[in-house]
């Protein structure tokens, strides 16, 4: 993996917009799931996948691999979608998607290779990926531990015990991202719980804090990641200021969309869209 | 014999042993060294010790992530916190995610007595024995598995070729009349329940059902076909612990009268072990007047 030049950000683009159409597709046949944080963090889950992590397929548990753990669990479909794209699983399991015992659970499962916790409740994944990290200092391994969170999850307690941690054991290859949408289910953050200043709490906890102001942007995306050195003794922060239901023009900034299934009607729409905005790609 | 080591003062020794061999062991605690007394682990093996701070979630967490890249972390705090604050950390990072994560939780029970119910912990057999796949052992004594509870306890076992298999409940004593089933720190009085009960002529089956999952069903339903009637004693809230999980097996194949002994489901009183042990009838001779009710066909 690597894709270092102009035509592989277009690549990536173009990756990220059939991303987005595979997991409103397991959305829309498995009725259930959550469009709106699965969109948002296409570009960010895509950015890693595909560009900027060490990982092998075909060798899922080496032990120098990167490490990725996707604490909002939730946002689960575009996840599988490049897991199975990527080839860690077989493509035609994502049909089976929240079925009856099937391998494919709602939230992500460390049955599937590659995953190595399961998660879905929110504000356990950066301790996990804080253990990771000092497992690796410890025995002095070079790989780097990547968190996805979501900005709602920001209200756990939990989230601020692995902040102060992951500081104390100074992780510098420990990396908390936040998929910063904005929504979450009970609509504004700002409302159900104000989180700002994000980046003076990150930052008054000891941390690097990036913020990318478009978090959508695949050239900012890699940008911020490839600037986060392995050392400095502090763990790093993105904050990806992103859209909820991005890329489907209905299903932007509407809280609904966080766990809408989409209509026949609606699921036609979206994928006109998503095939205008591959043709731009090109 | 009265042995004056506390329990966890063996454990920790023993782990220690164990880390000085295995350099993937580590000892994760919640600025607990003290109470679980890994000060000297802490000293020893400074590379295999991580503090958290207050902070049992994280513990939990960051023990599974160690375990996820290979190292055995034990996580080793009070019981009371450990199995209820971090409880969704080990549900699902630990027994869901199927992490190799040991919590060692101390001072269970009422052992924190007189600091009140905040700090006693007789819930954790219940919630945990609810989550599959999660092994609980309970020892009773230092020689026992060279585990904990908070103070030197009486022994049970005597010399150190003490049997101890996961899942094997150990029989203390042989008897046909009526069993008595406990476990931790209650194995050593209902030891003393069947010495008194001997004296009276009674022969009391006494077994130490160590480990609460897995259960030793094999063991359980012998005694329910074997003897006349269970009595069960444990450190615990009498709903969902060591009673429920034997009324569980003898209902499925030889109901007979049983009476489980533990905490009662009211507000806990504050006090010395010893002392609230005494208050419940946690003695060897209240285990011996509720055989002996039984025994008469005395129901409640």
């Amino acid at each position: 993996m690597g894709c270092e030049t102009l035509s592989d950000l277009k690549q990536l683009r173009e990756k990220a917009a059939q991303i987005r159409m595979d997991l409103l597709e397991m959305i829309y046949r498995a009725g259930g799931g959550h469009a709106g944080g699965s969109l948002s963090s296409v570009d960010i889950l895509v950015a890693l996948y595909y560009s900027v992590m060490k990982l092998d397929p075909k060798h899922p548990d080496r032990t120098d691999r990167d490490r990725f753990i996707l604490s909002k669990g939730h946002s689960v479909e575009g996840y599988y979608a490049i897991l199975s794209d990527l080839g860690f699983f077989p493509r035609e399991e994502r049909t089976s998607y929240r079925k009856f015992r099937s391998g494919l659970i709602g939230h992500p499962s460390n049955h599937l290779p590659s995953i190595d916790v399961n998660t879905g409740s929110l504000g356990h994944g950066l301790s996990i990926g804080a253990g990771m990290a000092l497992a690796g200092k410890m025995d002095q391994k070079d790989y780097h531990v990547y968190v996805l969170m979501g900005d709602g999850e920001q209200a756990e307690g939990s989230v601020w015990e692995a902040a102060m941690a992951a500081s104390h054991y100074q992780l510098d290859h420990l990396t908390g991202i936040i998929d910063r949408n904005g929504l979450q289910i009970s609509g504004d953050t700002e409302q159900v719980m104000a989180l700002e200043s994000l980046k003076d709490k990150w930052t008054s906890f000891g941390w690097e804090v990036v913020e990318v102001s478009d978090g959508n942007n695949m050239e900012e995306l890699l940008t911020a990641f490839r600037r986060i050195p392995s050392g400095g003794h502090r763990p790093h922060l993105v904050i990806a200021n992103t859209i909820k239901g991005k890329g489907v023009s209905f299903m932007e900034n509407q809280p609904q969309w966080h766990h809408k299934v989409p209509t026949e009607n609606e699921m036609g729409q979206a994928k006109k869209e998503l095939e205008a905005q591959i043709r731009e790609v090109r | 014999m009265t042995n004056t080591i506390p329990c966890r003062e063996a454990f920790s020794d023993t782990l220690l042993e164990c880390a000085e061999k295995d350099r993937n062991i580590i000892a994760v605690t919640t600025d607990s060294r003290g109470s679980v007394m890994l000060g000297s682990f802490a000293q020893e093996c400074p590379g295999q010790f991580v503090e958290v701070g207050i902070a049992e979630q994280n513990a939990i967490g960051i023990a599974a992530g160690l375990a996820a890249c290979g190292k055995k972390p034990f996580v080793c705090g009070p019981a009371c916190f450990l199995s209820a604050r971090s409880l969704e950390q080990m549900k699902v990072d630990v027994i869901y995610s199927n992490t190799n994560v040991k919590v060692i939780g101390v001072s269970g029970g009422i052992s924190y007595g007189p600091l009140g119910a905040t700090h006693h912990s007789l819930h954790d057999i219940t919630v945990l024995r609810s989550m599959p796949g999660v092994t609980i052992p309970l020892p009773c004594d230092v020689r026992q598995t060279r585990k904990m509870t908070r103070a030197p306890v009486p022994d049970v076992y005597s010399g150190d070729d003490v049997p101890f298999q996961i899942g094997k409940a150990n029989l203390l004593m042989k008897g046909n009349d009526i069993s008595i089933i406990a476990a931790g720190e209650m194995v050593r009085i209902a030891l003393d329940a069947g010495l008194l009960l001997r004296e009276k002529g009674i022969h009391a089956r006494v077994i130490d059902m160590h480990t609460l999952k897995p259960l030793d069903v094999e063991t359980i339903r012998e005694a329910a076909a074997e003897t006349q009637a269970i009595v069960t004693v444990e450190e615990h809230n009498i709903h969902g612990g060591l009673g429920a999980a034997v009324a569980e097996v003898v209902v499925q194949s030889h109901p007979l009268p049983m009476k489980i002994l533990g905490i009662p489901d009211e507000p806990t009183v504050s006090g010395e072990p010893s002392e609230v042990f005494q208050y419940y009838g946690l003695t060897g001779e209240g285990i011996c007047q509720t055989a002996k009710k039984l025994l008469n066909g005395e129901w409640e």
